[in-house]
């Protein structure tokens, strides 16, 4: 009941002295803000790279060869570059063998692609956009969707005709106004008809994926995306279900290691890239994030610690009276301490339900503004609450100790 | 017991103005709630000594109302804290209620003072942001009491002094006397042993003092021990028994009879 007592106490203080309570809670308050804030980002971008940026990327239960990685935003040690380096390139030759390799049911494409300009009669001078040449169940694996128009034929796919499907981004700029299909633009000086556009696909860091032109595989425009024309970037596999990745994955090593004659002991020359290869480096840069998270809060609870121990011990030096009379009138050491301790979290913990709901705002406000969708994550706010009470405590030891070792005529006597 | 019959409490065994307080057959017990051996309580003001008491012998009984007098810088005040338990006596020995508080600690005085000890002091030295009724509460706080028990046995140590209708006012809200009377319940709302008083009339004026006089008047009426520190004569003839001390020592332990007849001009010019 001393402990209601004193939380009361606490409360009637923050009242009576609005101003200098904000004052003194803006350290904690902002710390586990922040806290929250950060947290919640990373939980979102967490959630964001897992279930939705690698999906567009890679696809589910999906892999994909490469002469070597094309994700690694982690670092890669020079002497591996340099190994990437001297890799053989995959070529168009390379793609009948895999596919034929593959258990029943898998789905394929192979796609290769660069950034190059585009342009059309609608609008001025030409525009860069990723340039992709795809063959097989592209569309399908990435679960792309086209909003208007019509994915290519297999007729079209076969013979190489000169058509594309488009994101919003292209019949924006080079169609500005208008519809885009049937209309032609121009890639390497030759004209391309539309007869698809996709469903926009959003962005992320300031990457447009909406800016792209996908073309047959076969199409004049394959010449311009590599040095040697043969050269496929990808091949994309994507088996039914995730059980059969293993076995397919270990197909293509086959296939592959025969083609480029390696012996037994001799690694592999290309790249089975998976989701989760590329995840392995969010999770790496997400350590980093999360550390950034916690080490910026933690200077914002530092300051208001001190803050709050200056404000207690200031408290105690203006109730001197108040702890001489309650200790004439039997409060033991304990009690005392106790009540300033007690006085002291529940500051702390004001301010750190402050920083809380700041804190959710932030992570909202972030989410509505960027693509980042911040998630809060129910721990932290757990860990938000524990850590304002820890800190009221901590910062309140000493002002306690000096309140409850006062001697009490001395305090009675103060003015 | 048998020897203190000749000791008889409040009587002078020897000639006026000296030191008579000993009660060399009082013991520690009973009958007597305060018995102090040669209490000293000595100050150490960087290497010079002051003896705030040089050795006091006091004796009390139950029920007793006392006065200490004394000019200023006496020692009325240590001497009071020390019976309170705020102090401990630098040498000599000091028994409440037949346990021996000099030399206990603080946590043991703490709960001495809470359970033993009633204080009203000059300066009322009332919580300014809580209510009546919450000041009074404030030991039964630290007595452990529930909240809802708290609440009425303050209530009634209100009714005790007749503020029952100033309850949920705070101390700026109340006058002088009205803050003392506050401050004699919150002395009382423990059932102490002994009720302590410091100058209780100290910031009163007359006609105050003399209410707050007459409630003190009644509590010893009820058995209340009661010792009160005044530098008044018409105050200090309130009690039954009066205690002079000079330079921290007892020099004179007179009865009330006696002291209203050798003060009779004093307290005759103060009327
Ligand atoms: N904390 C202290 N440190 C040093 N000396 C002290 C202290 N407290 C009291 N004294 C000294 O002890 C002596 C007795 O003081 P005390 O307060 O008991 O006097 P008093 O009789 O109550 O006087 P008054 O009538 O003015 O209240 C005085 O000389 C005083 O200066
Ligand atoms: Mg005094």
């Amino acid at each position: 009941m001393l402990f209601f007592e004193s939380i009361r106490l606490a409360l009637n203080t923050i009242r009576a002295q609005k101003l200098k309570s904000f004052f003194t809670l803006l350290g904690v308050c902002i710390g586990v803000m922040f806290l929250i804030a950060v947290v919640s980002i990373v939980e979102g971008m967490g959630r964001y790279m897992e279930q939705d940026l690698i999906g567009k990327l890679i696809g589910v239960n999906s892999f994909e060869l490469r002469h070597r990685p094309n994700i690694n935003m982690g670092d890669v040690d020079p002497s591996v570059w340099e190994s990437y380096r001297r890799r053989p390139r995959l070529y168009h030759d390379d793609v009948a063998p895999v596919v034929d390799a593959l258990p029943a049911g898998t789905r394929w494409a192979y796609v290769s692609d660069n950034s190059l300009p585009v342009s059309s009669r609608y609008s001025s001078g030409p525009r860069n956009a990723q340039i992709s040449a795809v063959d097989g169940d592209f569309f399908a694996i990435r679960k792309f969707v086209i909003a208007e128009g019509r994915d290519f034929t297999p007729q079209e796919l076969a013979m190489g005709t000169p058509v594309v499907i488009v994101g919003p981004d292209i019949v924006k700029r080079l169609f500005p106004g208008l519809s885009a299909i049937g209309r032609e633009l121009k890639m390497g000086g030759l004209p391309y008809t539309v007869v698809g556009v996709l469903e926009t696909q959003g962005s992320a860091f300031g990457l447009s994926f909406d800016n792209q032109v996908f073309a047959p595989w076969q199409s004049p425009v394959h010449r311009l995306l590599n040095r040697v024309p043969s050269i496929v970037d990808a091949v994309i596999i994507q088996v039914p279900t995730a059980s059969q990745m293993t076995e397919a994955q270990e197909r293509v090593r086959q296939v592959m290691r025969t083609r480029h004659k390696l012996r037994p002991g001799q690694p592999d020359n290309f790249s089975l890239q998976t989701s989760e290869s590329a995840l392995a480096f969010w999770n790496k840069l997400k350590r980093y994030l999360v550390l950034a998270g916690v080490a910026l809060p933690a200077i914002g609870l530092v300051v208001g610690a001190i803050v709050i121990m200056n404000i207690m011990l200031v408290a105690v030096a203006e109730r001197t009276r108040e702890i001489g009379i309650r200790k004439a009138l039997g409060a033991r050491r304990v009690d005392i301490m106790s009540q300033f301790l007690i006085e002291a979290a529940t500051l702390s913990t004001v301010g750190a339900a402050v920083g809380i709901a700041l804190g959710v705002g932030l992570a909202k406000v972030i989410a509505a503004i960027s693509p980042l969708p911040a998630t809060v994550a129910p721990w932290s706010i757990v860990v938000g609450v524990a850590l304002g009470a820890g800190v009221g405590i901590i910062s309140g030891v000493y002002p306690a100790s000096r309140a409850s070792m006062l001697d009490p005529i001395a305090a009675l006597r103060q003015e | 017991m048998s020897q203190s019959t000749e000791a008889e409490v409040g009587i002078s065994t020897t000639a006026e103005r000296q030191a008579v307080t000993s009660q060399p057959g009082a013991t520690p017990g009973r009958d007597w709630v305060i018995v102090t051996r040669g209490i000293k309580r000595e100050y150490d003001m960087g290497g010079e000594i002051v003896r705030a008491l040089r050795g006091v012998d006091i004796a009390i009984r139950r029920n007793e109302y006392v006065a200490i007098m004394g000019p200023s810088g006496s020692g009325k005040s240590t001497l009071m804290n020390l019976i309170g338990c705020l102090d401990t006596p630098t040498a000599g020995e000091y028994w409440l209620n037949g346990n021996l508080v000099s030399s206990m600690k603080d946590d043991e005085l703490a709960r001495i003072r809470n359970k033993e000890i009633g204080f009203v002091f000059q300066t009322f030295n009332l919580l300014p942001r809580a209510t009546a009724l919450h000041n009074v509460e404030l030991p039964l706080v630290y007595a452990g009491m529930s909240a809802k028990q708290r609440r009425e046995t303050a209530a009634y140590a209100l009714e005790r002094v007749q503020l029952t209708s100033r309850m949920h006012h705070k101390p700026n809200e109340l006058s002088g006397g009205q803050r003392q009377r506050v401050a004699i319940a919150r002395a009382l709302v423990n059932s102490p042993s002994i009720l302590l008083a410091d100058e209780p009339t100290g910031n009163l004026d007359s006609a105050t003092s003399s209410e707050i006089m007459k409630v003190f008047e009644e509590l010893a009426e009820q058995g209340q021990t009661v010792i009160m520190v005044t530098h008044e004569a018409d105050i200090a003839a309130h009690a039954r028994r009066v205690v002079a001390l000079h330079d921290g020592q007892v020099s004179s332990d007179t009865r009330r009879e006696r002291f209203v007849r050798e003060n009779e001009h004093i307290i005759a010019a103060k009327k």
